[in-house]
């Protein structure tokens, strides 16, 4: 046990230093996944055909992959494309953070998932209450700002709460590309130590509690976005 | 202008009627194939109660939801208080406004009442009539809420102020939707058969606060089913059938002494 010990000797430091970056990367991730779903949600929803287009080609292909395949695609190629267009307008190569990197990455992903999430949740808005806004003279911004996104909130939440918690744990495949996440410290302190069984369940413990907490904060942001709705319960 | 100014205004203008809030001339609106209206003019003076009444089908919502381009008319002139709504073809050679921020202008004076009372789900009732106010004319929050309270007293939701919509009777949304509309004191109320979703014992509540508007001289254009309130109400009603206005005048002769057989084969259904 002395081995989970958050000091020296032991590597329960290490573990939690580990679960920091990985809840680092899912806040990074859900965040710009959350901004591109938006876009993205609206530009399907209202976009001209060219964009349209170039937006299902997005949400198709992204899915279509394995995640894994594109974190190595985008992590290897998209660093090194990068670096090409730097060196070739004159700049010198850079090293990209790890967690710049994994952000970005991931949350590519979760954009094109966010993307269907929202598009959904925007299309099961009451058709009238965006027709009120229209019909008093709220511009488009407004609209989206003061209607469209608290009104679908409620829809969006339980599709979106499903993405935070598998961003939770797709940071454990950025082990592959060596980002120091929870399951490489894990698989560290597993290694040194020969301790398989203990660190991996400290890992999965550590997991799940992540998981515990963010059901809490989601179970409040969901009432509080459907403030505005009858119970369920009571429609029984 | 001075008050005295436009009294004098108000006061010349009732001799020769008084000013037009609103003016369509020979609208059409095509859905695709179907031709709901084919050429229809419509004109409410300031002070006047207009009611378009009509059997199903006959475009009578359509030409309400026209005056503020909710729907996008296919061809025609519209006129708000003398300004014309600008309109082009757009790349599917749909008409559609030109100017974004003209339509928008003129929405804000013009207030909608909806069948489906439309409130805004997420808001309280105090929120849903301070909205508009606060975000689209820029009133000052705490001045908004001061008028919005009186807007809920004088519609009887003085109580329910920080209740959600979803909570309250159909009359109650529609009384609370009636308030939003006066918050943004309009040229012209529109009202979008107001009743028709309503329970029928929930229905006298709401034709009383239309008809104390009416009484105190708001301008209106009013579609709808209820042929005993048009009587009481209107200045002047349209009968509409077919995309077309089949008969039109002050409602002793609309529904005393109707011309049209259509009109009266339509009294004797509806009556």
């Amino acid at each position: 046990m002395e081995l989970l010990s958050p000091v020296a000797p032991g590597w329960g430091g290490t573990l939690l230093v580990g679960l920091l970056h990985s809840i680092e990367i899912a806040v990074g991730a859900t965040c710009l996944g959350l901004m591109i779903g938006t876009a993205g949600a609206f530009g399907k929803l209202y976009g001209g055909p060219v964009t349209r287009d170039l937006l299902a080609v997005y949400t198709t292909i992204v899915r279509a992959v394995p995640e894994l395949v594109l974190i190595l695609l985008l992590y290897y190629a998209g660093t090194d494309l990068i670096n090409q267009m730097l060196t070739a307008i004159g700049y010198s190569r850079v090293d990209i953070s790890g967690l710049a990197a994994g952000i970005f990455v991931l949350g590519f992903v979760q954009g094109a998932y966010s993307t269907e999430v929202i598009r959904g949740a925007i299309l099961a808005i009451p058709q009238g209450q965006i027709e009120a806004a229209r019909a008093y003279g709220m511009s488009p911004g407004l609209m989206l700002r003061r209607i469209t996104l608290p009104a679908m909130l409620p829809f969006a939440i339980p599709g979106l709460a499903n993405l935070w918690l598998i961003a939770t744990k797709d940071t454990a495949l950025l082990a592959v590309v060596g980002f120091f996440e929870l399951t490489l410290a894990t698989r560290q302190a597993a290694g040194v130590t020969k301790a398989y069984l203990l660190f991996y369940l400290a890992a999965g413990a550590l997991y799940l509690a992540l998981t515990l907490f963010s059901n809490l904060i989601i179970g409040r942001v969901e009432a509080w976005s459907r403030r505005g709705m009858p119970s369920v319960k009571e429609a029984r | 202008m001075s008050a005295v100014e436009a009294a004098a205004v108000r006061s010349g203008e009732a001799q020769n009627g008084a000013a037009e809030a609103i003016h369509v001339e020979n609208l059409h609106k095509k859905f695709g194939q179907l031709h709901v209206l084919k050429g229809v003019s419509l004109s409410a003076r300031d002070g006047e109660v207009v009611a378009i009444i009509g059997g199903s089908g006959s475009g009578k919502s359509t030409l309400l939801r026209c005056i503020n381009c909710l729907e996008n008319p296919t061809s025609g002139i519209i006129r708000v208080n003398g300004e014309e709504i600008k309109l082009k073809a757009d790349s599917h050679g749909h008409t559609v406004p030109a100017d974004r921020r003209q339509i928008e202008r003129i929405r804000t004076r013009l207030g909608m009442v909806f069948q489906n009372f439309n409130l805004w789900s997420h808001m309280t009732l105090i929120e849903n009539v301070i909205e508009v106010p606060v975000h689209v004319l820029g009133v000052k929050r705490n001045e908004a809420i001061a008028q919005a309270e009186k807007l809920l007293a004088r519609v009887g939701l003085a109580e329910k102020r920080d209740v959600y919509p979803a909570f309250l009777s159909g009359g109650q949304q529609q009384r609370a939707a009636i308030a939003r509309a006066l918050a943004i004191n309009p040229r012209v109320m529109l009202f979008d058969e107001p009743t028709s979703a309503l329970d029928p014992e929930l229905v006298g509540e709401v034709l009383k606060v239309i008809g104390d508007l009416a009484r105190e001289g708001r301008t209106m254009v009013l579609v709808t089913h209820e042929m005993k309130f048009a009587r009481e109400v209107a200045t002047h009603v349209v009968y509409l059938y077919n995309g077309l206005v089949e008969e039109e005048g002050p409602p002793e002769q609309l529904f005393g002494a109707p011309k049209s057989e259509r009109l009266k084969q339509f009294l004797r259904n509806v009556g």
